[in-house]
């Protein structure tokens, strides 16, 4: 097996446009091949064939060409924490990781470009890339799209686009969201109010009580909510827009808190360091917590020498299954909170 | 204002619940929202079930008709319980109860964005003809006629590659 678990994803490297609030971007396009049902109603030997379709697909010239290199795993043959570590680093979704029947994800290597294949459609290729990089992603999202249609037969309508499983996804069958850290805006209360109002220009929000981590540690992602009607470049520049408008709203924040509670603000970044560096015991949901004043602290110049960079390993680094791997055993959860304390104060005071 | 369910902190999360096609709007603190979590997980499914409830205009009587889908089977029923369409070509035999709710949940139903090489067939080149009319007419306008004379030719080529596919469907 070439998965290579060690290797930060490429999203992970902090840098970028407004990375200093906007931690990824990632635009995801659902597909289907024709004359096949949805994964849903799918038997084994039709999931093996859309399996084996995509992997035929994946070796043509044309899309090593378009995107390099592509390698597909079954997640039949990756262990429990092997696949929950592919979950931890935003690469494959909870369901496919615990989803029954054949299913696999196409990586490569840099981990920017991804494949989960009978998902709750047949293939959701993933782009994902560092910092606001939107159009990026969906450059590099269409080339390896136009590769992998020369080779499939998609299921395509004229009137509804690509046709996808659930109708809340069809036509451009195109997800493009971004992750951002807004500790200020959550701060001075502004949060709420400010992302019930994105609701209503079609930007979906979560992470107030999300799903799994994205809930703490003071992120939130933001995504197109309408599919069908609008250009993919229409859907991307609108997000692209919320995106900048969002982290100049923290910035924003993050002045006022400067001018006005300076010395709570410089006391909770330090106190959070401090604990991060000298805990002996930390659930992922506290280190989550802590490293967003640190990154805060980081980001606000506050505190120095520590690279951004090596915030986003410790975010993926301190989830259960990358620290039972990194371990090379399963754990308890306390062992894990021991382990994790360790790990954190090695890295950081490192 | 203050959070709707402990009347102590301030409100934070605005949460919208779906409940047998029931809306209701609270507004939480942090620690509420958390603390309902369980309860307040978003299930496709039963929010386009919820969608499904809304009584139709005055007028007009409700009708249960049970139509499937020719190539997979499914009924708009399925569809409603678990959210999940069967195959691509249920699109097309439950289009009549479908088309309804798509334009409810995406405000449109005609796809405006990318069409693939292959599968899209001729669209993709009326597409082109479309975007090169658009542009001829403004060349025009300009009175740039000789960009404006390679543009039509452009036009006559992909007119006749439509024509030789057979009359341009
Ligand atoms: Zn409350
Ligand atoms: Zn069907």
């Amino acid at each position: 097996m070439s998965l290579n678990l060690e290797r930060n994803s490429k999203w992970m490297e902090g840098s970028g446009p407004q990375a200093d609030i906007v931690i990824s971007s990632r635009i995801r396009l659902a597909r289907n091949l024709k004359g096949m049902p949805f994964p849903n109603l799918m038997n084994e030997a039709q999931e093996a064939k859309v399996i084996q379709l995509v992997g035929q697909a994946i070796r043509t010239p044309g899309v090593f060409q378009a995107v390099g290199e592509l390698k597909l795993m079954p997640l039949r043959e990756l262990s429990p924490v092997e696949r929950q570590i592919l979950v931890e680093k935003h690469l494959i979704s909870p369901d496919l990781a615990e989803g029954k029947g054949e299913k696999a994800v196409v990586l490569r290597d840099d981990e920017a470009l991804s494949i989960m294949v009978n998902e709750e459609d047949h293939l959701r290729l993933q782009c994902l890339l560092p910092a606001l990089m939107l159009h990026e992603a969906w450059r590099l999202a269409d080339a390896a799209d136009d590769a992998l249609e020369s080779e499939l037969d998609y299921a395509f309508d004229q009137d509804k686009g690509y046709l996808t499983a659930c109708p809340t996804n069809v036509g451009t069958g195109l997800r493009a969201s971004t992750m951002l850290h807004l500790p200020a805006l959550v701060l001075t209360r502004q949060a709420g109010e400010i992302l019930t109002a994105l609701t209503k220009v079609g930007v979906a929000v979560r992470g107030l009580y999300g799903e799994g981590t994205e809930a703490q540690g003071n992120i939130f992602q933001v995504s197109n909510q309408i599919t069908l009607g609008r250009s993919e470049e229409e859907i991307i520049n609108n997000l692209s827009a919320v995106t900048v408008r969002l982290a100049d709203q923290e910035r924003e924040a993050r002045e006022l808190l400067r001018k006005q509670s300076r010395w709570q603000l410089e006391d909770r970044v330090g106190r959070a360091y401090g604990l991060l560096t000298n805990a002996r015991i930390l659930s992922s949901q506290e280190a989550l917590q802590l490293l967003s004043d640190v990154r805060l602290g980081v980001e606000m110049k506050i505190l120095r020498g520590i690279d951004q960079r090596l915030i986003n390993q410790l975010m993926v680094r301190i989830q259960p299954a990358y620290l039972q791997f990194a371990a090379g055993r399963e754990m308890t959860p306390f062992e894990r909170d021991v382990h994790r304390a360790a790990m954190v104060r090695e890295l950081l005071a490192g | 204002m203050l959070c709707e369910r402990c009347q102590q902190r301030p409100a934070s999360v605005h949460v919208t619940r779906i409940i047998n096609g029931e809306k209701t709007e609270l507004y939480l603190c942090q620690e509420c929202a958390r603390d309902m979590q369980p309860q307040l997980n978003f299930s496709i499914p039963k929010f386009l079930a919820g969608l499904f409830d809304y009584e139709p205009g005055p007028g007009i009587k409700t009708q249960t008709i049970v139509e499937h889908c020719r190539e997979c089977g499914m009924s708009y029923e399925q569809f409603q319980q678990t959210g999940r369409l069967g195959c691509p070509a249920c699109y097309h035999y439950l289009a009549g109860r479908l088309e309804p709710l798509i334009r409810r949940i995406q405000g449109s139903s005609q796809h405006r964005g990318k069409v693939p090489r292959r599968a899209g067939g001729n669209l993709r080149v009326r597409r082109e003809i479309e975007k090169l009319r658009a542009q001829l007419q403004q060349l025009v306008e300009q009175e740039e006629f000789e960009k404006a004379a390679q543009v039509r030719d452009r036009i006559r080529e992909l007119e006749n590659s439509l024509g030789e596919q057979g009359g341009g469907q």
